[in-house]
């Protein structure tokens, strides 16, 4: 038996087929080579990501020069503080140390970010004092190494 | 007679055959294209899953945490974008509760209830909770947010379309729409950091440790051992998200 296709389904099965292509077409040149590499994302972005810039070096850095100053930290309460949580974002500075300088900040409001007195820092947490009482018209720096915070100075 | 029943059994074997052959070929071909179905899971043994602890206990509120993630990763600096932010928790003696969080802790905080009036206050920092079923990465139309092989939760700038789904749908509020690129942003527990052998620079910065990340399918990592040993939990665990920040100490005012 011989089977007969209509020319009308004949037409349509084409018109289907270039529709077929052209959206695969279009689909293929639409998605990123690296979409789906990983999952339902474009894997090319992990690394796009991964490349910003680092504007905090780490306290590894910090101790390529200032080791001796990290010697006086290691000794008091202040040993496990990072250099940058004071200080401030230091990769400009680790790469180029002539020019671009760090902040010391020496307000008395600076040191109080931590230890002015407040019911919600626990007790054993950090060594709190009143700013409106204790000794107000000095800067915390003036008796107090930042470095060395109990090494008082005469 | 049985000379002649070889021929049809020999094509019924090869009819089926050809059947198994095709449906493994098929199954074979669905597999590789398994990422449009599935979410990404923690299979890759060779790659760390990373996981975070908060300690409350030994928050501060110093707010260093937040000050840092705005420059480290050019968040904007008015004051309703953060990454990570600290809230100030006040309990009252008569069981009412004062939450603030001025500028995201960034210049510190002020005790607004006298003394007396406390039953009990604390800091809880809070950031993305990098979550392993992320309700973020599961409404995003177009696959430009996802977690990473790692288990971290992140955004392809290039792909977003500033639909803004994924900020409707994260349960914790930890991602907002940046003014100037119109597309989503939130914490990327500082991949970039982290790929160069640094740590995320919260955690860098903490002066007094309360911030924790390690590798959680590592049994001998710091982390591990900390969530061995206290009593720790999640954020809304009802809402099952899977989320991978862990606090300890945490209170049930909390939100």
């Amino acid at each position: 038996m011989k089977f007969f296709i209509p020319p009308q389904l004949k037409r349509l099965s084409l018109a289907f087929a270039l529709f077929i292509s052209a959206f695969l077409i279009i689909r293929y040149s639409l998605i990123p080579k690296s979409f789906g590499q990983y999952g339902f994302y474009r894997g090319a972005s992990l690394g796009e990501i991964a490349q910003l810039p680092v504007k905090y070096a780490g306290h590894k850095a910090c101790l390529v020069c200032h080791q001796d100053i990290d010697d006086l930290k290691q000794q008091d309460v202040h040993s496990e503080i990072s250099c940058e949580t004071c200080h401030g974002p230091g990769q400009k500075h680790s790469e180029n140390g002539d020019t671009t300088l760090l902040e010391k900040p020496i307000s008395r409001e600076s040191c109080g970010m931590c230890h002015s007195k407040n019911a919600a820092k626990q007790k054993e947490a950090v060594f709190q004092v009143d700013l409106k009482e204790h000794n107000v018209k000095k800067k915390c720096i003036e008796c107090h190494n930042p470095h060395q915070p109990w090494n008082m100075k005469k | 007679m049985e000379y002649e029943k070889v021929k049809p059994s020999r094509r019924k074997f090869l009819k089926s055959a050809a059947l198994i052959a095709g449906t493994a070929i098929g199954f074979k071909s669905l597999n590789s294209s398994r990422y449009l179905l599935f979410a990404a899971e923690p299979n890759d043994k060779n790659l760390p899953w990373y996981g975070i602890v908060i300690d409350i206990e030994k928050c501060i509120g110093c707010g260093k945490c937040a000050k840092s993630c705005k420059i480290e990763n050019d968040v904007p600096q008015e004051p309703f974008f953060f990454r990570t932010w600290v809230e100030q928790y006040t309990v009252k003696n008569d069981g009412s509760v004062n939450i603030m969080s001025p500028n995201g802790g960034i210049d510190g905080f002020e005790q607004q209830v006298p003394d007396g009036e406390i039953f009990k206050s604390f800091f809880v920092p809070k950031m993305c909770n990098h979550c392993s079923k992320s309700p973020c990465s599961q409404v995003c139309p177009v696959g430009a947010t996802f977690e990473s092989p790692e288990g971290v939760v992140l955004i392809d700038e290039k792909y977003c379309i500033g639909c803004r789904y994924c900020v409707q749908a994260c349960p914790y509020g930890c991602r907002f729409i940046h003014p100037v690129k119109k597309v989503a942003n939130k914490c990327t527990f500082c991949y970039h950091r982290l790929k160069k052998n640094l740590d995320p620079v919260c955690m860098e910065v903490c002066p007094t440790g309360a911030r924790m990340y390690g590798n959680l399918k590592d049994r001998n990592s710091k982390i591990v051992k900390f969530l061995k040993e206290h009593t720790t939990q999640v954020l809304r665990p009802h809402l099952n998200t899977g989320s991978k920040l862990y606090y300890n100490a945490l209170h049930s005012e909390v939100k």
